[in-house]
This record gives structure tokens, sequence and C-alpha cells, in this order.
């Protein structure tokens, strides 16, 4: 076997605009990340702030018309970005895999949820169908199906959520790709489905030692099985270090006032703390400064860089502006 | 102690299977079975549970939108299952509904001042400068602007519009507010914003809240007592120290455990644990519910605390519960 190399995803000025009313707007702004084998990187932020973008880059799946993908997306020292569709179905499913949010949406409401995995080996694989049939067999075994011969010929509204889950796991994993990328796997679940889910990633990423982008809103999602992470705020990254230092010592502001308006602290009593203002939409994303300026106006407009860059503070902790440097929380939030 | 407002006692509620040749009713779900709970004036009550739970049937069936298949719901001495006893007390006017789903709860071809006032107007008369004012008023209590009025549901981002439906909840000064999963579909900084706003509320009107969500971080910083729901029977209910500090059943153990905590350093101890738990859940079935699978009924343990187990079974626990402190 060939050796091969840990870094299997290396993403590089990355930018994302969507055409809205005849323009184009950075839905990604300049996004840089890598992903490593045996890694879980997770890219958390709110609604609306380019994290779904950035999946929907890698895997090619955007509306080619009205979107503008530029900046390179290294796999295997294949650019992804502006790769011919043909090139693409071959990776896309085999060695990219995807886990959607909505199970009940990325299945097919018509189709035997047994042969909707063994789709994905048909086209990605010369199994014959009885080789099929055992492998996904093999692969809801994997996923922890209960009874996978019976849950083979079962339609997708039969099942749970939790189980329909599994079954899109199962889908994504079929063909043994070295990256899955997993947008928001665990929103539509239960507490307890949401836990078993994230140890069924876990579990799959230490036997086949691919490499996982974790896309989630979710802080304790993240803290509970990222080694990397990417903070996501307007489009762009502010914050990028691995999970101990993000939860540790944050150090972007927005990173901080995020944490602090969890509901998790002892302190039951005092207000949640909350960031003043709205997120910018995106036709009206300020081109210049920090966007996040407009959050924490009492921090004086000098503190934040005019151009703002992301600065490596520690070795692979990375935070955008240099405002972090000044940042103090307000005393007391008055009003909105 | 607390005044209480609302006191449900055994609430069930049915829905019947039909099925055969002449589709009589074969059996029945019990959505909810065998729920009682007391809220207090001016307290939030927790109602904790997943998917399928019952807790948002309990909700409905407080409000009064759910059929109640037997069992009782007390205010002011009135039994309100009763449409009769509602209309009579002006029960619609004192509990009031806040919805998850912003979007589908307002209506979209409304504007916001006719969404706000309409439940004013089911109530007082009002002329058309006071309700204009009380309108403007409730806007400024969730800190809306005052051009809101004029303006439709979909201009307004997710959390603002959970925040116009808290102001109609508020309209009519109710006395207990339903709220079912206010929050759940809110990012995280926004349902900062509009929890502040439903405590500030409740401190300055004494609205008792009964707050119903799968969320435990969130019923924990708003709720004093809470109750927990699976399978539509309550399995552990008490004071937030008795559930989060020491949970009895294997239930409440289970869900406390699978929240993510925002805790690195810990985490592979806190993976353990929670497998740990839910081995246990998954061993002893039959330790923790009776033959056909449901909860068993309630037994005290102190105070305010109380659990699904069998007594024998509560004494073992407690003895386990010592020898660990």
């Amino acid at each position: 076997m060939e050796k091969q190399s840990d870094l299997l995803l290396d993403i590089q000025h990355l930018h994302t605009a969507y055409r809205l009313q005849g323009k184009f707007y950075d839905a990604a702004d300049d996004i840089n990340i890598t992903l490593k084998r045996d890694e879980i990187l997770s890219v958390v932020g709110e609604s609306g702030c380019g994290k779904s973008t950035i999946a929907a880059s890698i895997i090619g799946l955007y509306d080619h018309k009205n979107t503008k993908v530029t900046g390179d997306i290294l796999y295997n020292e294949l650019n992804l970005v502006g790769l011919n569709e043909a090139l693409f179905d071959k990776i896309r499913g085999n060695k990219i895999g995807m886990i959607f949010q909505d199970p009940l949406a990325s299945l097919n409401p018509l189709m035997r949820v047994g042969d909707q995995v063994a789709e994905t080996l048909y086209y990605h694989t010369d199994m014959n169908e009885k080789e099929r049939h055992s492998r996904v067999i093999e692969l809801f075994n994997q996923v922890g199906m209960p009874k996978p011969e019976e849950t083979y010929a079962m339609y997708p509204f039969e099942l749970s959520g939790g189980l329909r889950q599994r079954i899109v796991i199962a889908m994504a994993i079929a063909c043994k790709p070295e990256i899955i990328i997993a947008d928001e796997p665990t929103t539509a679940l239960d507490v307890t489905i949401q836990a078993q889910i994230l140890d069924l990633l876990e579990d799959i990423q230490r036997q086949s030692h691919s490499g996982i982008i974790l896309i989630t809103h979710d802080l304790g999602v993240v803290a509970e099985t990222a080694d990397q992470v990417a903070v996501m705020y307007a489009g762009q990254i502010v914050e990028k270090a691995d999970v101990k230092t993000i939860f540790e010592h944050p150090l972007h502001p927005y990173t901080r006032s995020l944490l602090n308006s969890m509901p998790q602290s002892e302190d039951e009593e005092e207000d949640l703390h909350v960031i003043q203002g709205t997120v910018p939409s995106l036709q009206n994303m300020p081109h210049e400064g920090d966007r996040f300026a407009a959050r924490i106006p009492w921090i004086p407009e000098s503190a934040h860089e005019k151009e703002p860059v992301m600065h490596e503070v520690e070795p692979n902790h990375w935070v955008r502006c240099t405002c972090w440097k000044t940042f103090h929380f307000q005393d007391k939030v008055s009003g909105d | 102690m607390a005044k209480e407002i609302i006191q449900v006692k055994n609430l069930k509620v049915h829905y019947p299977i039909r099925s055969g040749f002449w589709n009589r009713i074969t059996d029945y779900v019990r959505a909810v079975d065998d729920v009682s709970i007391t809220i207090n004036e001016g307290e939030t009550y927790g109602l904790i549970g997943e998917s399928g739970s019952g807790k948002s049937t309990t909700g409905k069936a407080i409000v009064g939108v759910e059929q109640v298949t037997s069992g009782q719901i007390i205010y002011k001495g009135v039994d309100i299952t009763k449409a009769k006893n509602r209309r009579r007390l002006n029960y619609n006017k004192d509990v009031q509904m806040i919805f998850q789903d912003s979007m589908s709860s307002l209506n979209p071809r409304k504007r916001i001042e006719d969404i706000i006032a309409e439940p004013i107007r089911n109530f007082e008369n009002l002329t058309t400068d006071q309700e204009r004012d009380r309108v403007q008023e409730l806007l400024d209590i969730v800190g809306m602007p005052s051009d809101a009025i004029y303006k439709f549901p979909h201009e307004f981002s997710g959390g603002q519009r959970q925040r116009i439906g808290v102001a109609r909840a508020v309209a009519t000064k109710p006395r207990l507010i339903v709220a079912d999963e206010p929050t759940s579909a809110l990012d995280l900084s926004v349902q900062a914003q509009v929890l502040n706003f439903m405590k500030h509320i409740q401190q300055q009107y004494n609205i008792a809240y009964l707050f119903i969500s799968h969320d435990l971080g969130v019923v924990k910083h708003m709720s004093e007592n809470l109750a927990i729901m699976h399978r539509g029977r309550l399995v552990e209910i008490g004071s937030r120290k008795d559930i989060y500090k020491h949970p009895m059943h294997i239930y409440t153990k289970r869900l406390l455990s699978a929240i993510p905590v925002v805790d690195v350093e810990h985490r592979e101890e806190n993976k353990k644990h929670r497998q740990e738990v839910e081995q246990e859940f998954r061993n002893d079935q039959g330790k923790w519910y009776d033959k056909s699978g449901r909860v068993f009924p309630l037994q005290q343990v102190s105070g305010d605390h109380w659990v699904a187990l069998p007594k024998d079974e509560v004494e073992q626990e407690e003895l386990k519960e010592k020898g660990r402190d």
C-alpha cells in the first residue's frame, strides 16, 4: 500500500459568493482550514455565518449558475474548485461522504432504506447485487441498527429519527470515504440520541482513520467531540485553535461572548450574556473593518484593525483582528 | 410557601387507535397518563422530556386546546377541563401560550399591531388609541422598536419574532404562560436575549411559567421546580437541586449525562460515565419500568422530591446515594 499523507483537505483562500439580485455577495470569505487524518474539525457559528456554505463548496453541491467559488480546495493535490462534474461524481459519495441535518429530507421516501444505501455502492463500486446486499447489512451492523435484515426492506417513515440518521451515516460511510462532512448531524435529534450518534461518529472515525468536518452551532457538541475548532462569524473565521484552547483560553470577543451566553453556569439567578445587535445580512455585510465591531460598540475603533486578518497568537492558535487585546465585557448591559 | 396557581390532578390524554373491519377502537395511545403537577404563582415550572414524551400534550391540555380524557385541572378552585368553566372564569385570558415555531404561530398576513392586539380585543374594549398605546408598551417590554407595529412577521428575524410571540402572550396580563420550547429554534445569543426578557417580564408582572423543553441547560437556568416526563408519565419531580444534584431515576440520570458539557478536560470521563448510565438503563429495564414497559407511580423521597420507583427501590437508591456522599 502506498503511504498516504496525513493532510486530507487543504482549503486556501476560499471565497464562496451567492448571486442576490444580480450581485455577488461573499457568504464565505477567505476561509483557510486544513483537515488531517484522524481528526475532527469542528466549524461552529450561528445560523447564517456561512458554515454550511463551506460544506457545500467542498462537496460541490451548489447552484453553479448563481454561485461563484474561488480559491483552492486541495484534496490529494486535486483542486475541487472548478473540477468537472464527471470527475466530481467519482469523488462525491465515494471519497467524501456527507451527512445532512434532516435525515427525513435527505432520504427518498419512496425507496427502501437498504436500497438507498446500496445505490451508493452501485455507482461507486463494481459489486454485484448480492455483494451489495451483504455490504449494506454489514454497514447496518456497523452503525448499530437493531435488526439489519428487517430494516433493509423498510421505508424511511417507518424508522425513528435516530435510526434514520444512522441510515444516512451508513450511506455516507458506505464507500469508506476519507473525508466525512457532517452538517449539523444531531440538531434534529433528542439529547440521548445525539450522544449515541456522536459516539458512533467517533467510533467510525477511529476504525476508518478518516477525517471529519463537523458543522454545528452547539458548543457542547464541539467540546465533547472536536479536536480542532474554527469559530465563524459573518462569513469569516474569527478564531481557530485546538478544542482545549478554544474553551479554556478563548481570545476573540465573539468566541468569548458566545461562551458567555450559554445557559449552563451555576449562578442561575443572573441574566444571560446578550450580544448586542444582530448579525448583518449578506447584502449589508460591511466590507471594511472588523465585522464584529458593531456588536461591541464600547470598544474604541482604534482597537480594531483596518483590514482584520488572522494572526497566529500562539502556535496553532489563530485570531482575527487585534481587538481581543483590549476587549473587555461591558459591566452592565443596558436595554437591548 | 408560595400560593399555587394551577393544580393538575391525574391528567390523562388518550388517543384512540382504530383498526379492524368496523374501525372500532382497539387500543389507546396514552400520550399523557396520570400526570399531576402543581405550579406556584410567579414561579417557573420546568417540564422536560424527549420528543414523544407527552410534554407538549400536557401543555396544550393546560391551555385548554386539547381534549382531556380524564383528570382535573384546578384553577381558582374550579375544574377547567370543562369548557363552560373556562368561559366563566375568563380562563383563556389568564393562561396564554408561547409556541416553538414563531413563523407558523404568527399570521403572515397580519401586521404586528393586529397580531398583538388580537388577544386584547378578545377580552377588553379599548379605543383605537388606547389599544395602540398598549401594543407600543408591550413591544417596549420585549425591546422592539416602535415602528415594528406596521411590519409583517416575515420582516423580522427568528429571535425578534419569538419576542413578538412573548409580547402577544403577555398582552392580556395572564397569570400563567405555557411556553412550549420557546427557544429551541433560536441561536445561542438570541436565545439568551429571549430568556432574559421572559425572566424580566416574570418579575415585573408576577407571571408563572410552565416551561416545556428538552434542553436541560435552559430549564436549569429558568426553573425552580421541574418534572421529567417519559412515555406519558412523570419519572421524577423535585426542585432544581434535587434533580440536578441527586437524580434518582435512571432516566433522569441518562438525560443528565447526555447533555454535552463544555468541559474539554474531562470529556473522556464524561463519555465513560454516560456510557455506563446508558448500559445500566438498557440492562435493568425491569427494575425501572413495570412489566408492560410503563413508568411506575411516583413515590415520595423527601419534601418535594418524588420519583417513579417501587418503594423498596427508592430505599435502596437512597442508601446508595448516602454511601456516595
